[in-house]
């Protein structure tokens, strides 16, 4: 038996040859179509901003700066005046009420799911979230419109001007009267929608928490509450600012379902419950009968979310590697 | 192969030097993972400021014993235990126990070094801030003793604000009993707290254990019969959920009175 293997073991050698060569380059056509891949991506994004300047530059070159710091937006005069500032103040207003509501909702979520659910209703807790993230943006503008407006302006708007509307300068946020079309109700409706992304990732990273670890939290005699905000969220703290920072970008580029409901007027009033408009709102509802310098004013716009989303992920990155440092200073 | 049953009646607290006082006393301990049994009627008495090693193949109940004594089963639903484990006379087993304060009663170390996500001065301040509101200079008093008490204060006294996990692992294991000792418990459970570190940072532990005996009751799970050896006072031989034998550790290793922990101990399973 031992014979004869080394006898298949020589005349094989030549043979073993061949084949990695044939190993070899398939490796290297692999590496290339993964390399290929990748770079796909950086073009397609170089692509994108390019296409955005150009598309611009007619704007860009007649607004320039003023741009950023004009109300007005009248395209349709004969010497057309378009400012952004509407729109990026919706953006803004929109995405951090959003954010408000929809992080510790959905952090809490999260930590209900991994520590204290009952282990039977965990998975259908957990498929009725993410069934939420699977809703088409479109329905949910349409249940914002035709159902949740409505029931907002007769409860909820009502009893929130009534406690803080009379108070000192947040007053002013909250100054009446209720609107079906509001910056709030749009707000709620991102907040709903970016829900699940917290949530299904935080649940997630909770997950990863060595056991052990929880178990010398509560070894020392901490309660749930305290092994959570001690140890599960600082330990997860990485992980959650991705998956917020995640939703983020959902709420500041989400168009259909704020379209719907936010009213569509560029003026800024201070209050969360007049109509406004974000970048995207904007963009969807004009593009279609636009033409000339109104379209390319509304392409600045959408350079204009693009460097946005761009600055704020940045920002909260920045943020993470401070949180970082701190930690382990 | 006639093995003598390890029954109740042997009563292994009969065993035990009547020259301390119980600490914890186990009584007809039975112990389930859902449907499957892991401690069959154990009983078994800890004296008061000794250590006792539980020694046994893996398997055989030992860690599960130790998770009762402080009720970290509680965590997880499907486990249960039955039967009663007095601690001070008290049974802990009780719906009424208030698991919180029992914990900081009975502090466990583990078989990884589990330090917190934050400084070495805040992993032993943690716990202490849970029972008592101190003004800083009380706390950084009690952060030293507790660090001294575990044999770290100088290895760490220069870089308290690092993290706790920057240390190296023997390290960091005893910064974790210097957290468990910092809360002041009574008792003090160790789930093999050797088996991840190196020879030397061992030797450091095994010390600290015997130190800390002049204080606390101390139940240590261990692999490693020569560890038992060093430590301990008493030891208890545990093999498939039962406790065959418990005795003072010198007797037990040379005139052991059961053929299966002979067998275990001179190696012929196990």
């Amino acid at each position: 038996m031992a014979m004869i293997a080394e006898a298949q073991a020589v005349e094989q050698a030549p043979d073993r040859a061949g084949a990695l060569g044939v190993f070899r380059r398939s490796d290297a056509s692999f590496y290339w179509l993964t390399r290929l891949a990748a770079l796909t991506v950086l073009a397609l994004l170089g692509g994108i901003i390019v296409s955005l300047v150009i598309g611009a530059w007619p704007a860009l070159t007649t607004f320039g700066l003023d741009f950023l710091t004009t109300q007005r937006w009248a395209p349709q005069l004969d010497t057309p005046v378009m400012g952004a500032l509407g729109p990026i103040y919706g953006t803004l207003v929109t995405s951090f009420v959003a954010m408000l509501i929809a992080v510790p909702v959905g952090v809490g979520i999260a930590i209900f799911l991994t520590e204290l659910c009952p282990i039977p209703l965990r998975k259908p807790f957990a498929l009725a979230i993410e069934l939420l993230a699977g809703i088409p943006s479109i329905i949910y503008g349409m249940w914002g419109f035709f159902v949740l407006g409505p029931f907002l302006v007769e409860t909820v708007q009502p009893a929130m001007i009534a406690a803080f509307g009379g108070l000192p300068i947040v007053g002013a946020i909250f100054a009446g009267p209720a609107s079906q079309l509001s910056l709030f109700n749009a707000a709620l409706i991102l907040a709903i929608m970016i829900l699940p992304f917290i949530t299904a990732i935080s649940r997630d990273v909770f997950a990863t928490v060595p056991p052990v670890l929880k178990e010398a939290a509560y070894g020392v005699g901490c309660t749930t509450w305290e092994v959570v905000r001690n140890v599960v969220i600082p330990y997860t703290r990485v992980g959650v600012v991705g998956g917020v920072m995640l939703a983020l970008g959902r709420a500041l580029g989400e168009t259909m379902a704020v379209t719907f409901i936010i009213g569509n007027s560029f003026k800024i009033t201070g209050s969360i419950f007049s109509p406004g408009t974000t970048i995207s709102a904007a963009i969807a509802s004009e593009f279609a009968e636009s033409s000339g310098l109104h379209q390319s004013g509304l392409i600045l716009l959408g350079l204009l979310l693009f460097v946005l989303t761009f600055a704020v992920l940045a920002a909260a990155r920045l943020m993470l590697r401070r949180l970082e440092l701190k930690q382990g200073r | 192969m006639t093995f003598i049953a390890p029954a109740a009646d042997s009563a292994p607290a009969a065993a035990f030097a009547a020259d301390g006082s119980t600490k914890i006393a186990v009584r007809s301990l039975d112990f389930f993972y859902g449907e499957s049994k892991a401690l069959k009627n154990i009983n078994i008495d800890l004296a008061e400021r000794t250590v006792t090693a539980f020694i046994g193949p893996s398997g055989c109940g030992k860690s599960t014993l130790l998770r009762v004594l402080n009720r970290m089963y509680d965590l997880y639903p499907g486990q249960r235990a039955e039967g009663e484990v007095l601690l001070d006379g008290k049974n802990i087993l009780g719906p009424k126990q208030d698991l919180n304060l029992l914990r900081a009663r009975v502090g466990m170390v583990f078989q990884k070094p589990t330090p917190f996500p934050m400084s070495i001065y805040d992993n032993i301040a943690f716990g202490i801030r849970l029972y008592e509101n101190l003004p800083k200079s009380e706390m950084d008093g009690r952060v030293e003793a507790a660090l001294k008490g575990a044999a770290l204060w100088n290895e760490v006294k220069d870089k308290l604000d690092a993290s706790g996990l920057s240390l190296s692992g023997g390290q960091q294991q005893r910064l974790c009993i210097a957290r468990t000792v910092a809360i002041k418990p009574e008792v003090i459970l160790f789930d093999e707290p050797c088996s991840a570190l190196d020879p030397i940072s061992t030797a450091k532990v095994e010390e600290l254990i015997d130190e800390l005996k002049e204080r606390y009751t101390i139940a240590i799970v261990t692999h490693n019969m020569q560890q038992a050896g060093r430590v301990s006072d008493y030891t208890a031989f545990m093999y498939l959920g039962e406790l065959v034998e418990f005795g003072e550790t010198t007797r037990l290793f040379t005139a052991p009175r059961q053929q299966r922990t002979q067998d275990y101990i001179t190696g012929r399973f196990g």
